[in-house]
């Protein structure tokens, strides 16, 4: 029988660090998603109102991200700006830079669409009530924006762990990267480590996303 | 005469290059319930919506007691306080318990006891046969059941006059009975009610004055019995003729206006 290749994890510390690149590309998931989120909501709200130049500045920002393969980001920021600027940033630096741009764009075009999909009407009837403005936001709006919003933002944070694995392209050694070292230095003794190798990668992104995307399906199926 | 509850003096309101009411004046005296009705388009929406500023007017005045409401203006959320209003399309909380609803302004706005005002709510609840719906959400509820909530959850602010605003419009036709009845028990409390509706029967009924509003402007402004049986203008008798349903292709061929009105749900 052909092996799967999944001996080489249990020789010498190769699957502690597999989890240690694993937990290099959560870190930087981690911490774009916090950095995202805040300022995601932030901008989102400020976008909502009608004034003029912040807004348009806003739009060119968004279509350029969202145009952006996130791969290019990457480049641009790590590789561009040293040669442009001189700047020496590391891998991990670039990286966070490039998840918060994107993951802040993307959140704030979901916390506008949250808040804006709350009909005017129901604006409307809370001033009517009588409540002030912030008393119509906090106690009326929100509730209902987050509702939206709690499902798709879980959807936003898993897809941007995932997409944290584009992060060895720029020499940050995370967890496809030891993978990919792992089987380099087996080539010989296991050639089918490739395939043990990112099966267990797969499996560990899996057991990440999935019982986020499951909590994402639920909060989406009460709220619905 | 005792100091109107509103006072509307010349208001103008445009949109964009469209005059949707022009020169409006009008008095709402304590106790007074008003019907406004007229053709859709008229602007009697609009002249509920003037009222509690959610709508900016171009010109004139509008006076709860003697205290003027301006859209923007810092006591905006005071005086609408004192103004209740109820939408076609109720406008209940999603995310919020009926009770809740109910509570949400007396308590926020207010700042009154929670304990008070549920007591309050309950006891007009259950006047309303919706006790039992207390916990409910309003997806849970008829839209009947839904608008009774919202004439619970406007009478609980204690407002000086209420608006309604064709509160019946987007109910199904065995539902518009039970909110219509509600709105004549306000009526013999006395509440100072403002109503826009396309229901003749209970314009009739509840009414004190009819107004007759027409592309902006003030057409009629008389009893009900009045305004039903000897209508005065043209423009009224048209727009009653405008609710009556006739077959001029059998038989003699005679008017519209010469057919008695049909008997439908009659409002006592």
């Amino acid at each position: 029988m052909q092996s799967l290749g999944l001996e080489v994890l249990f020789k010498g510390k190769n699957f502690a660090r597999l989890l240690g690149g694993l937990w290099t590309a959560l870190q930087i998931s981690l911490i774009s998603i916090a950095i995202s989120m805040v300022l995601g909501t932030l901008l989102g709200i400020l976008v909502g109102r009608k004034n003029g130049i912040g807004r348009v500045l806003m739009r060119c920002y968004l279509e350029f991200i969202h145009i952006m393969p996130q791969m290019v980001l990457l480049f641009i920021v790590f590789f561009g700006t040293a040669k442009a600027f001189g700047w020496n940033l590391s891998g991990e630096l670039s990286s966070v830079i490039v998840f918060s741009l994107w993951g802040t764009a993307e959140m704030s075009d979901l916390v506008r669409g949250a808040v804006t999909s709350v009909p005017v009407i129901q604006y409307e009837s809370a001033m009517a009530l009588g409540l002030s403005r912030p008393q119509v936001f906090r106690f009326v709006i929100l509730p209902q924006a987050l509702r939206r919003l709690i499902p798709q933002s879980i959807n936003l944070i898993t897809r941007m762990i995932k997409t944290t694995s584009l992060v060895l392209m720029i020499g940050v050694v995370e967890i496809l990267k030891v993978g990919q070292q792992i089987i380099e230095a087996n080539r010989k003794s296991s050639p089918n480590a490739a395939f043990g190798v990112y099966l267990t990668i797969f499996l560990l992104y899996f057991l990440l996303c999935w019982p986020v995307s499951l909590l994402a399906r639920q909060l989406e199926k009460r709220w619905g | 005469m005792a100091e109107p509850v509103l006072t509307i003096e010349h208001v103008m309101k445009k949109y964009e290059s469209q005059t949707v009411l022009y020169d409006v004046s009008l008095q709402v005296h304590k106790g007074e319930v008003i019907v406004i009705v007229g053709p859709s388009g008229s602007g009697k929406s609009t002249l509920l919506r003037c009222i509690n500023a959610l709508e900016e007017i171009q010109n004139g005045e509008i006076r709860l007691g003697d205290q003027p409401i301006r859209s923007g203006a810092k006591d905006l959320p005071q005086i609408r306080q004192k103004i209740g209003m109820v939408f076609q399309s109720y406008e209940l909380f999603p995310h919020l318990t009926v009770m809740n609803n109910i509570l949400l302004a007396p308590m926020k706005a207010q700042h009154r006891q929670k304990e008070e005002v549920k007591a309050e709510a309950m006891t007009l609840l259950t006047r309303i046969g919706l006790a039992d719906k207390a916990d409910s959400y309003p997806r849970q509820l008829s839209g009947g059941q839904k608008q009774r909530v919202a004439i619970v959850r406007a009478l609980c602010m204690h407002p000086e006059i209420l608006l309604f605003d064709e509160v019946t419009a987007a109910l199904d036709p065995e539902m518009v009975r039970e909110v219509l009845e509600v709105i004549l028990q306000l009526a013999d409390q006395n509440k100072t009610m403002l109503i826009v509706t396309h229901e003749m029967q209970f314009a009739r009924a509840v009414a004190d004055r009819i107004i007759l509003l027409e592309e902006g402007k003030i057409r009629d402004d008389t009893t009900p019995e009045e305004f039903f049986d000897h209508p005065k203008t043209e423009l009224a008798r048209r727009f009653l003729q405008s609710f009556e349903y006739s077959r001029t292709s059998k038989g003699d061929n005679q008017g519209l206006s010469d057919r008695p009105r049909i008997p439908s749900a009659q409002y006592s």
